[in-house]
């Protein structure tokens, strides 16, 4: 099998000098496709995420993308290979307009930023009329396409979303499932970490389920439906 | 005690014997005084910063009310300044505080948001103007009284050992107002809320001269030990010093600075072991648990503003009891000698050297910064004596240096405040 | 009609202009501190002495320009020497920061912390400018006293008031315009401007979007610098420099950037003027506007003063203590919880 576009390997580690979050876990996605990781509250989805982005030391384990090993790179230094990642919380700049946010976005890009900027707008056309506006303060679902178009600037080939669709409305939901399917057709490789596990896993071509920081399950989208374990412990039967 | 702290302390008392060989038992009687005075107010402030994690930067301010405490309890009353306009002003403070509280009353009801703002502002500027109209024909009979002498109404004429307690009172009644206010809020806004009241005492203290005679100064302050003039003439004390091969001058001025130290002494130790039992206390084990973790304290039930407001009082108060004895050493009130650097920033790099959270690490950095205080000026102006050795007698760089070796005091105390934080943030003494 | 007259131009030359200016100076100071507050996130209580340190490095180069025969016409030789001071000042500042505040970053320590850490700063840089030059006082202003002084306005206008314009009143209101102009372009139009806005909003962000840190920080100093050492010299050329007044402006200072919204430019201006002139109507002696108002037998018989002066301190206190009661996070929103 070839080698995935982007790959978190046997990952080992918690914050900081604390006890271990993540034990050996493992997570991959290739080239254009989208993998969702579901799992319990506190299971160390958004921990697995940050090690993928370089945001917490591992003591054993690998990150990859397209080969190359990162496992050593800064945040800002996987940024400039290719990647984005809009995390679970405080993911936007609230007291700057939105697109100031999206000028921030691109802050590493010295080439011109302005058709970006357009193809996130046409992606969002909500954003295009708020341009001028603070982005604390818009809505929740707003504040979301936000903070992905934030992420977009860079030109990614792989953007990963932490819960993109928390706090956000059913109808707004999926909404941003559309969006995010866009983004994927586009190219873009896309993990994220989803509590509307149902949902995304319909839109998945890669599920993982986490617990306790390890791979409890690991499948395709329809794979993980369709186990009875699985739908019994985490999609509520 | 640690066997390190017993260490450090033995090097203190060094210094201070070493001082009184080469400079003079006078001089180091003098800064084992005002190193007894220290430690109280840095006791104080390690209450609220090393129990409690509060920031008080207004050490100043409740050293100075300690010291007003000291004139309105020692000095005699000034009867004419009594008749003239005493009772009026009285009065006319009475009626201050009731429209402040009559404000307060007004606000805690719950009704209407903007009706019951304007009755209070209402209430607050009326009340200003009514305020004033009775105070300041009070104020100007009183002042006008023989006001290069007296011109102020004078104190209770106790004994000024009871103006220890008293300034502690004064000290804590300003806490609690304080207190009341500004915790609860970011450490940040305590600081700035504390430095704030500190400066409106010493401006109370400047400008009130019916209070505190104001920039005139309150002098002669009444003493709780003997005068050396009158040891002087005692023939027992004369033989008892010519015994020890000592001049009755010089015996005099020596006995009566050991006499301090007596009394402060015990202050010290008393406000010490209260403070060492309150440590131990399981109310102390929750004022550090809730240092440690406000968060979780508070999710635990513990009322947190509550307990902080405990303990800002009492560390205020200790720090207004140092600052009584600290007028009653000087003999006078000098509202225009308090200035922040000295009394309220020297005193946290004291607590900071010798160790927060740690009483006996409190005590001993009172006693080391302030023999440092003392002694830099003399050591500064010999070290830019032996740079300058060199240059020219008269050249203008050395005459700017040797003059201006007088400020090096500050650059010291910030260069070891910024060391030990540095390089030893827990302090000379760790708490353990 | 002229008795109206006389109050407004009364009013104008003992407390409109005065306030005016002052809340210029408070408003360049406040701003410093709560720009510092916003990037680094700790209230520095070593900006009053940054000031005072700013404004003797810009007056030892006056004094240097003055020596060799340069002087700026009716203005103030300050003025030229101003950069000077300020890159000097910078470079003070850029060094605390890698000798002192950077290890502290590093370590991620509490704000409290910080403040700390500045407070010994501050006896430090205190302690410096002692020593350079001294504790007295140092007259600096040259150049042509008044733009407009009471006679000629008197002369001019036929009232019994006279409105003087000093020239440093002047000075500071244009250069503070000026700055705050600059400042504001800086922080909404420039790349550097928009990612220090972006690291005071959401620091973690700002890292993951490629902003770097240190680099924020270092401009931060410098534009804190170039605010302290103008605020410094605009005040000092207003009244005289003194090594330790600087010290005694941070309450008002602090009080102005808390009151606006600590983090929040636009509100420390705002906090700088309300403060200002809250201090300069309450301490001002009313009397002298009142005796053109009221009916000749209602004139009042004292100076119809609500504090004496010296209790400004209270004044900005006071202000302070109502805000945090009622609305902690400020006028316009703060950061701060
Ligand atoms: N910044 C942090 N520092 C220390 N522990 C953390 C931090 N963030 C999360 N944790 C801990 O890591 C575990 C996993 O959290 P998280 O990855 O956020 O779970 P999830 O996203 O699956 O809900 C939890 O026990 C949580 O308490
Ligand atoms: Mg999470």
């Amino acid at each position: 099998m070839a080698e995935p576009h982007l790959i978190g390997e046997a990952m080992t580690g918690g914050y900081g000098r604390g006890a271990d979050i993540l034990h050996g876990c493992t997570l991959s996605v290739d080239k254009g496709e989208i993998a969702v990781i579901v799992g319990p509250n506190g299971a160390g989805k958004s921990t697995a995420m940050k090690a993928v982005f370089g945001m917490l030391n591992l003591r054993e384990g690998a990150v990859r993308i397209g080969g190359e090993d990162i496992t050593h790179l800064s945040p800002q230094d996987r940024v400039a290979k290719g990647m984005a990642f809009v995390p679970q919380t405080s993911n936007i700049f609230p007291s700057m307009t939105v697109e100031e946010n999206l000028e921030m976005g691109a802050f590493l890009r010295r080439d011109d930023i302005r058709p970006t900027i357009e193809q996130v707008y046409d992606l969002f056309p909500i954003l295009r009329d708020k341009r001028r506006q603070a982005a604390g303060e818009l809505s929740g679902g707003q504040r979301q396409q936000v903070a992905v178009g934030r992420a977009l600037m860079t030109q990614p080939s792989v953007l990963m979303l932490d819960e993109p669709t928390a706090g956000v409305s059913p109808i707004v939901m999926d909404e941003l499932f559309d969006r995010i399917i866009e983004v994927a057709r586009a190219g873009i490789t896309i993990l994220m970490v989803e509590q509307n596990a149902r949902q995304a896993l319909e839109i998945a071509d890669k599920g993982y389920v986490l617990v306790q920081g390890a791979n409890a399950y690991t499948g395709t989208g329809a794979e993980l439906m369709a186990d009875d374990e699985v739908r019994r412990t985490f999609l509520g039967g | 005690m640690t066997a390190r702290g017993f260490l450090l302390y033995a090097g203190m008392a060094l210094l201070i014997v070493l001082t009184g060989m080469f400079q003079g038992w006078n001089l180091a009687l003098t800064i084992l005084n005002m190193g007894l005075i220290s430690a109280i107010m840095s006791l104080g402030v390690n209450l609220q910063w090393g129990f409690a994690g509060l920031f008080n930067v207004g050490v100043m301010g409740f050293v100075a009310l300690g010291g007003l405490a000291a004139v309105l309890v020692a000095q005699p009353p000034v009867a004419e300044g009594w008749n003239a306009g005493g009772l009026r002003l009285l009065g006319a403070l009475a009626l201050g505080a009731a429209i402040l509280v009559g404000a307060v009353q007004v606000w805690k009801r719950k009704i209407g948001g903007r009706m019951r703002a304007l009755v209070m502002l209402a209430l607050l500027i009326g009340g200003f103007f009514l305020f004033r109209a009775s105070l300041d024909p009070a104020v100007d009979a009183i002042e006008a009284i023989n006001p290069s002498l007296s011109g102020y109404l004078g104190g209770l004429g106790l004994p000024i050992i009871v103006a220890w307690p008293v300034g502690g009172l004064l000290a804590a009644g300003a806490a609690w107002i304080i207190g009341k206010a500004a915790l609860g809020l970011r450490s940040d806004y305590l600081a700035i809320a504390t430095l704030g009241i500190a400066e409106i005492v010493i401006a109370v203290l400047k400008n009130e001269d019916w209070l505190s005679r104001g920039v005139k100064n309150v002098v002669g302050l009444p003493r709780p030990v003997p005068y050396e003039v009158d040891l002087q003439r005692d023939e027992g004390f004369i033989a008892t010093a010519a015994g020890y091969g000592l001049d009755p001058v010089t015996a005099s001025t020596l006995w009566v600075k050991i006499l301090y130290s007596g009394l402060f002494a015990v202050v010290l130790i008393v406000i010490l072991f209260l403070a060492q039992r309150a440590l131990a206390s399981p109310w102390g084990r929750m004022m550090r648990a809730i240092r440690d973790n406000e968060v979780a304290a508070s999710a635990m039930g513990k009322n947190v503003t509550a307990r902080h407001l405990q303990v800002f009082i009492l560390g205020s108060a200790v720090c207004g009891i140092a600052g009584a004895m600290m007028t009653t050493l000087d003999g006078q009130l000098t509202p225009g000698s308090y200035q922040p650097l000295r009394f309220t920033f020297l005193v946290w790099v004291m607590v900071i050297v010798g160790g927060s959270g740690n009483n006996y690490g409190a005590v001993l950095g009172g006693f080391l910064i302030w023999w440092l205080w003392v002694m830099v000026e003399p050591l500064g102006l010999w070290a830019m004596e032996l740079i300058t050795s060199g240059m020219d007698a008269d050249s203008w760089l050395r005459g700017h240096l040797t003059d201006s070796a007088a400020q090096m005091r500050l650059m010291t105390m910030g260069i070891i405040l910024l060391a030990v934080l540095r390089f030893s943030p827990k302090g000379l003494m760790p708490e353990r | 009609m002229t008795d109206f007259l006389n109050a407004i131009v009364a009013l104008s030359n003992f407390v409109l202009v005065p306030g005016a200016a002052y809340g210029a100076q408070l408003a360049l100071g406040a701003l410093g501190v709560t720009l510092i507050y916003g990037i680094l996130r700790f209230s520095n209580f070593a900006h009053g002495d940054t000031m005072a340190f700013g404004t003797m490095a810009t007056i030892l180069v006056t004094w240097g320009l003055q020596s060799i025969g340069i002087s700026f016409g009716f203005l103030p030789t300050a003025l030229i020497a101003l950069p000077i001071g300020i890159a000097i000042t910078g470079l003070l500042l850029l060094g605390t920061d890698r000798a002192i505040y950077r290890f502290y970053r590093k370590q991620k320590a509490a704000p409290v912390v910080l403040v700390i850490v500045s407070i010994g700063v501050m006896f430090v840089m205190n302690g410096l400018v002692r020593f350079i030059i001294g504790v007295g006082d140092v007259n600096f202003a040259d150049g042509a006293r008044f733009v407009i002084n009471a006679r000629e306005f008197k002369e001019m206008t036929g009232l019994d008031e006279g409105l003087a314009i000093r020239t440093t009143t002047l000075i500071t209101l244009v250069t503070a315009a000026i700055a705050v102009a600059l400042l504001f372009w800086f922080l909404n139009k420039t790349r550097t401007g928009k990612s220090m806005r972006a690291f005071s909003d959401n620091e973690d962000l700002a890292l993951l979007s490629g902003i770097n840190p240190e680099r924020v920080v270092a401009v931060t100093w410098l534009i804190v610098a170039a605010l302290a050492t103008t605020a410094g010299v605009l005040y000092g050329l207003d009244k005289s420099f003194k090594a330790f007044t600087y010290f005694q402006l941070l309450l008002p200072i602090f009080a102005a950037a808390i009151v606006g919204g600590l983090g929040n430019p636009l509100g420390a201006i705002a906090g700088g003027f309300v403060i200002a002139f809250s201090e300069v109507l309450i301490t001002y002696a009313w009397k002298k506007v009142l005796v053109y108002l009221m009916p000749e037998n209602l004139e009042p018989s004292g100076l119809v003063q609500l504090l004496s002066t010296d209790y400004k301190f209270a004044v900005s206190f006071a202000i302070l203590i109502t805000v945090l009661l009622f609305k902690p996070t400020g006028l316009f929103k703060g950061q701060s919880v």
